[in-house]
């Protein structure tokens, strides 16, 4: 009884905020309305909806190429950030603090700073490339370059994954390193057969996070691009938001919020499957 | 998977072996500069956006995209502060704004959730474990799943366009402090809770001055977490308010941006005083945001 006392308030909120939410959610999906309206009973016409609209396609391929860039690339600079910052050198917890601050950084902040950073003429990041030899890229007035931009975006912002990673480092007994270091391993054969398969549950956690997180990112490319040019970065999340608070198709976004909820969970049973091969538990 | 490092076989392969020990010593302090310099150079790519703002927010308009790049603007334009937080960006209404949701908002759920947590962790009862796998699973339920549901109940209720959808939710514990802060007072010492109990303390007694006092570090996670959740919410205010006098500061600059896109000085000016109390706190309580961070990998 004094459990129940206990978690009382999560009781409460449960049933308020996820198990009414859910069971209504799968009702609207069959439905459309607009918010005050009553929902009207639609059967399967929001997912036909759906699968003949080019936009929802395009929102789902945008998102899945962002994936498919993103997490990697967050992971492996990461990854490689942390095993360099957990190396004893001089200044180290100094630089930590450089690749952590940016991801204190309000994302709305950030994301205003980054539109005036890709600014084609007299950017800093095209003034920077342009030592370089660089042409001028017209970073978000271009199709071909916003979705670049906005996964170079994401790479400013994994301070915690470096962290996570360095905790996990930080585990790695030290007497692994020695023994294979007297059987002959140089630095990068150390990475590659003692720290990588060491720390492989840390990767999978980060990638999974990781995932996850980008499945459903919204403030950077509805602020940076807007979804925009020519839709080239108009996220999953980016067209549920508009059909729910643009259109007021309430139906409709919910049964986007379904596909995405699918979407998400495969990709982590997927991931889950897969890494049983790669991931050495102790 | 670990690969086996074969042994070694001959005496020779030992000698050579031992060779490229010393060799790979020599290389280990060459490797130290080398991993210092990589380091150095990737974090000026890291810092730059940063003093880039920084920079910009004092500059002339002529300045902002000049060719080539002015790092230290030819006069310093400080008056681009007060010019941005007066008149395009109603600093102090946004401030006040923020404030009446977040210090309730992480009030109720620092509170709740250590109720909620106390509740999972140092009471027995049936079923338990069970219900705790149910709040775990929650966590697993995107934000976009059941947006459409709450944000129609709150409309119905007459919520939107006040703080309320903010606010409330926060009183009923949030799944991840909740599981956080659990896992916390799970470590904390039984003999110390049986020896109270013996003296006849209640649960409420044993949470408050046993529970609370040994799990600080847990509590300033959650109390320092909540908090830049409030500050930095972007989506949530978004939708629920429509009003600009109800606008926090991450909406607010939102709308400074939307509204005036080229003013890049006065509005660096504006995104700098909204991040530097989430920097500045930063470096306050850098152990706890490292801590908060690997206990939970909370921020993906």
């Amino acid at each position: 009884m004094a459990g129940l006392i206990f978690i009382a308030p999560w009781i409460l909120g449960f049933l308020w905020f996820t198990l009414y939410p859910v069971v209504m959610a799968v009702y609207y999906s069959f439905t459309s309305f607009n918010t005050v309206a009553t929902p009207q009973w639609v059967g399967l016409g929001n997912f036909d909806t759906l699968r003949t609209d080019e936009l929802f396609w395009t929102a789902l391929k945008n998102t899945a190429t962002y994936i498919a860039f993103s997490v990697p690339l967050d992971l492996l600079a990461a990854l490689f950030f942390a095993v360099l910052l957990n190396v004893k050198i001089p200044g180290r917890a100094i630089l930590r603090t450089c690749y952590y601050i940016p991801t204190v950084v309000p994302v709305v902040a950030s994301s205003i700073l980054w539109i005036m950073l890709f600014n084609t003429h007299g950017g800093l990041i095209n003034e920077t490339l342009g030592l370089f030899g660089i042409h001028e890229i017209p970073w978000l007035s271009s199709p071909d370059w916003a979705m670049p931009a906005i996964v170079l975006i994401s790479l400013w912002g994994i301070g915690s994954e470096i962290i996570i990673f360095l905790a996990g480092l930080q585990d790695v007994p030290v007497t692994l390193y020695e023994a294979a270091r007297l059987d002959g391993a140089g630095s990068l054969q150390l990475v590659r057969y003692v720290t990588v398969p060491m720390i492989s549950p840390v990767i999978l956690f980060n990638f999974i996070l990781g995932m996850v997180g980008a499945s459903q990112v919204f403030t950077v490319p509805f602020i940076v691009t807007g979804g925009g040019p020519l839709n080239a970065t108009l996220m999953y999340s980016l067209y549920l938001f508009r059909n729910a608070f643009v259109y007021f198709k309430m139906g409709l976004a919910s049964a986007m919020g379904w596909v995405l909820f699918v979407f998400i969970f495969g990709l982590t049973l997927i991931s889950l499957r897969v890494s049983r091969r790669y991931v050495h538990y102790e | 998977m670990i690969r086996v490092i074969q042994p070694a076989r001959t005496v020779g392969a030992v000698r050579a072996r031992r060779r490229r020990l010393t060799v790979a010593k020599v290389l280990g302090m060459a490797g130290r500069v080398l991993v210092l310099i990589t380091l150095v150079v990737f974090a000026a790519a890291y810092l730059f956006p940063l003093l880039w703002m920084i920079s910009t927010s004092l500059k002339d308009m002529g300045e902002v995209f000049a060719i080539p790049p002015v790092w230290i603007p030819a006069k310093l334009h400080f008056e681009n502060y007060p010019l941005a937080l007066t008149t395009y960006f109603p600093f102090f209404l946004y401030l006040r704004n923020t404030l009446i949701i977040a210090v309730p908002a992480v009030a109720g759920t620092v509170v709740s959730s250590t109720l909620v947590a106390y509740g999972f962790s140092r009471v027995r009862w049936r079923g338990r474990d069970t219900v705790f796998m149910i709040l775990l699973g929650t966590l697993m339920i995107p934000n976009w799943t059941t947006l459409i549901p709450v944000y129609v109940l709150f409309a119905r209720m007459h919520w939107t366009g006040t703080f309320l959808p903010l606010i409330v939710p926060a009183f009923f514990g949030s799944a991840f402090y909740i599981f956080l802060l659990r896992q916390f007072f799970m470590r904390q010492p039984q003999e110390l809770v049986d020896a109270a109990r013996m003296d006849g303390a209640t649960h409420p007694n044993i949470l408050w001055s046993i529970i609370v006092p040994l799990s600080k570090p847990a509590l300033a996670v959650v109390l320092l977490f909540s908090f830049m959740d409030n500050w930095t919410d972007f989506f949530g205010p978004l939708i629920y308010l429509n009003n600009a006098n109800l606008y926090t500061l991450a909406i607010g600059l939102y709308n400074f941006q939307s509204n005036h896109r080229t003013d890049w000085t006065t509005l660096m000016a504006a995104s700098i005083t909204v991040a530097s109390p989430m920097m500045i706190l930063f470096f306050l309580a850098q152990r706890t945001f490292i801590e908060g961070i690997t206990f939970t990998g909370l921020r993906g």
